[in-house]
């Protein structure tokens, strides 16, 4: 699914440089869960945006589903975006003047989709995350849980092939979190490819493998007896 | 190509965020506001200007006669100068095509009654030549014609007003009028562009008026129009001459100023004319400061939108909106919300110019509106704006990484 080879990425500060990935290597199967661990500042969220295409990397590989990802001009990155790729954010970032079901149109509009066939695949999706009922509710109508329901949603709208979710439950309750949790192993059981970032040791633990950040490296990288989440909720 | 799912996204991002919206349209709306009432003014301006002289040929020159202020070849200073037909015969034959029409006039002031009906009117004595000179609008019946000249015919021409006046509302045209005790037939009923009171005179032939009242050949005033083929500094020199001929034909001093005034209309309009376009030009530079103001306040206020919509934006890059799709996105939206508010702004404008028009006569302000013209120019020059103020932060949002757009702050 995914081949990265030696990937730095530093970020200018000043006249000096913050050397953020100092040489990742990591491979990524298709239907894998897997966690991305480790302290605050240890380049977790700089990892997944470049997988996810929102951010480069300075040096190094990354072939995504057989497609080397280098110097893609903005038009070929939109296309992979909105191909391949979901994304499921801490802060929910749904638009806050449409409504879920219209959030969860917009990345099917940048599909070039008619009206009514986004209508329907949004509405199905929404009933996916059991929120059918609250398609016209406003983002701010909605509690945490399910404006993060709306965005996988979202996410899922599209039907990427991969799904890449930052702290997806770093704003929620854990009894909320368990749900989303719950949601994206069903997912998962159903062969999509996830990536999460968290740094929550129980949220890692519903994964099926856990890589740990560290100075810029992998430090551990191992496969975990996946705890379900559905008996929680 | 007209895309509707492109701007339902308009649509909604601009009613969603009607403060936002309102706020970059008042800024248009008030200055197009501001362009409209000021070019209104400006056009009301220049038909007040342009009116003085709609009443008269624009080539006229009136010449009269004074009293003369110094002494000259044993005459006194004070001496009466009194024109007479042969000073009109003259002026008429010994200049050539240089002279297109000409007339003399002799003024009474009558009471004119027709049955019941009466009132006191303007009576001008004049050659056929007069109707040109005027501008008099005939629409019913005729002019005064050399023919009653010859005959000294006892017909008049009345204006509009004092058909209505007089007659009540019934025709005129074949009645006789009672002047001063003496019936006239009503050959002719006139309008005229120069207001009222021109509205309000009487017409008769020159040679009636002189047997009648008085039995001489005096003439009160000589007008004439010179040939419009002459440039404008030929027929200064033309009146230069005039005057010079003149004031030697009277024995008047060649500095004396006042016993034979020669007045021609091409001064007075060239100077107008240079005024109004001093007037116009100001206007224009005021007008297109407060365009450009406009479009200086769209463009900031655009940045400063985009720059709220910078999170927005990522999240439509993150599912996929290409760099040109933010741009078309934000531009549309750019040149509708100008186009709107301006148009607004525009409409606003030309009520009140509209409402307030009449009540500005007397500052000198007729009619104030605006063209067509103006209002197709502006529009297009909103739609440009509108463009250009989108365009230069839209392109700038757009090349922004999602990354940064989606960060947190
Ligand atoms: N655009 C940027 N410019 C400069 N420095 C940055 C930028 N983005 C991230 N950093 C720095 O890079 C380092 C790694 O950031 P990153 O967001 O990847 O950490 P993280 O592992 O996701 O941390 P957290 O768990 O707090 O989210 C941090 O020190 C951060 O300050
Ligand atoms: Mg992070």
């Amino acid at each position: 699914m995914l081949e990265i080879k030696q990937l730095h990425k530093s970020y200018p500060i000043g006249d000096s440089s913050l050397h953020v990935l100092k040489g990742i290597d990591l491979s990524v199967k298709e239907g894998e869960l897997v966690a991305i661990m480790g302290s605050s500042g240890s380049g977790k969220s700089t990892l997944l945006n470049i997988i996810g295409m929102l951010d480069e990397a300075d040096e190094g590989s990354y072939v995504l589903d057989g497609v080397p990802i280098k110097n893609l001009n903005e038009k070929k990155a939109a296309v992979y975006r909105n191909k391949f790729l979901g994304f499921i954010f801490q802060s929910f970032n749904l638009i806050n003047y449409k409504n879920a079901v219209e959030n969860v149109s917009l990345p099917l509009y940048y599909q070039g989709l008619g009206r009514k066939e986004r209508q329907e695949k949004a509405l199905f999706h929404l009933g996916k995350v059991g929120l059918k009922d609250w398609a016209k509710h406003l983002p701010n109508e909605l509690s945490g849980g399910q404006k993060q329901r709306v965005a996988i949603a979202r996410a899922l709208a599209a039907e990427p092939k991969l799904l890449l979710a930052d702290e997806p439950t770093g704003a929620l309750d854990t009894k909320t979190s368990y749900e989303i949790m719950d949601f994206i192993q069903e997912l998962n059981d159903e062969g999509k490819t996830i990536l999460i970032v968290t740094h929550e040791e129980d949220i890692a633990n519903m994964c099926k493998r856990v890589v740990r950040l560290k100075d810029g490296v992998i430090m551990e990288d191992k496969f975990v007896n996946q705890v379900r989440a559905a008996q929680y909720v | 190509m007209f895309d509707l799912d492109l701007w339902r996204e308009i649509f909604q991002s601009i009613s969603k965020n009607k403060l936002r919206s309102l706020l970059s349209g008042f800024t248009v709306s008030f200055a197009i506001l501001l362009f409209t009432l000021l070019f209104g003014i400006a056009n009301g301006l220049e038909n007040t200007f342009n009116g003085f002289f709609k009443d008269d040929a624009q080539n006229s020159i009136f010449i009269r006669p004074g009293k003369t202020t110094k002494p000259h070849k044993g005459f006194k200073a004070g001496r009466k100068i009194q024109f007479k037909n042969e000073d009109y015969e003259y002026l008429k034959n010994d200049f050539g095509n240089k002279v297109q029409y000409i007339t003399s006039r002799v003024y009474k002031n009558f009471m004119a009654s027709y049955k019941n009906e009466k009132n006191t009117y303007s009576i001008r004595a004049v050659h056929p030549d007069h109707q040109y000179l005027e501008k008099t609008l005939v629409y019913e019946g005729r002019y005064i014609s050399a023919k009653d000249l010859e005959e000294e015919s006892k017909v008049v021409v009345i204006g509009r007003l004092v058909e209505e006046d007089l007659f009540m509302k019934t025709v005129a045209l074949g009645k006789y009028i009672n002047l001063g005790g003496i019936q006239y037939k009503v050959v002719g009923v006139y309008r005229d562009d120069g207001g009222d009171n021109e509205e309000r005179m009487i017409y008769m032939p020159i040679s009636t008026a002189q047997k009648i009242y008085g039995n001489n050949d005096y003439v009160d005033q000589i007008n004439m129009t010179y040939n419009p083929a002459m440039s404008y500094n030929e027929a200064l020199s033309f009146s230069k001459l005039l005057t010079k001929k003149l004031k030697e034909r009277f024995d008047v001093a060649p500095k004396d100023q006042s016993a034979v005034r020669v007045r021609n209309m091409a001064e007075a309009s060239k100077n107008v004319n240079q005024m109004t376009t001093v007037l116009s030009v100001l206007i224009i530079i005021i007008g297109m400061g407060t365009l450009i103001a406009g479009i200086v306040g769209i463009a900031n206020i655009m940045i400063f939108v985009v720059k709220e919509r910078t999170k927005e934006l990522g999240i439509r890059k993150a599912l996929g909106a290409t760099p040109k799709s933010i741009v078309t996105m934000i531009m549309l939206e750019s040149v509708l919300v100008t186009s709107l508010a301006g148009y607004f702004g525009l409409l606003v404008g030309m009520g009140l110019l509209e409402l307030i028009g009449d009540s500005l006569k007397e500052y000198f302000i007729t009619n104030p509106s605006v063209s067509t013209n103006l209002i197709v120019g502006a529009t297009i020059i909103l739609i440009i704006a509108g463009a250009i103020a989108g365009y230069v932060p839209a392109k700038r949002a757009a090349s922004i990484k999602p990354i940064v757009a989606l960060r947190d702050e």
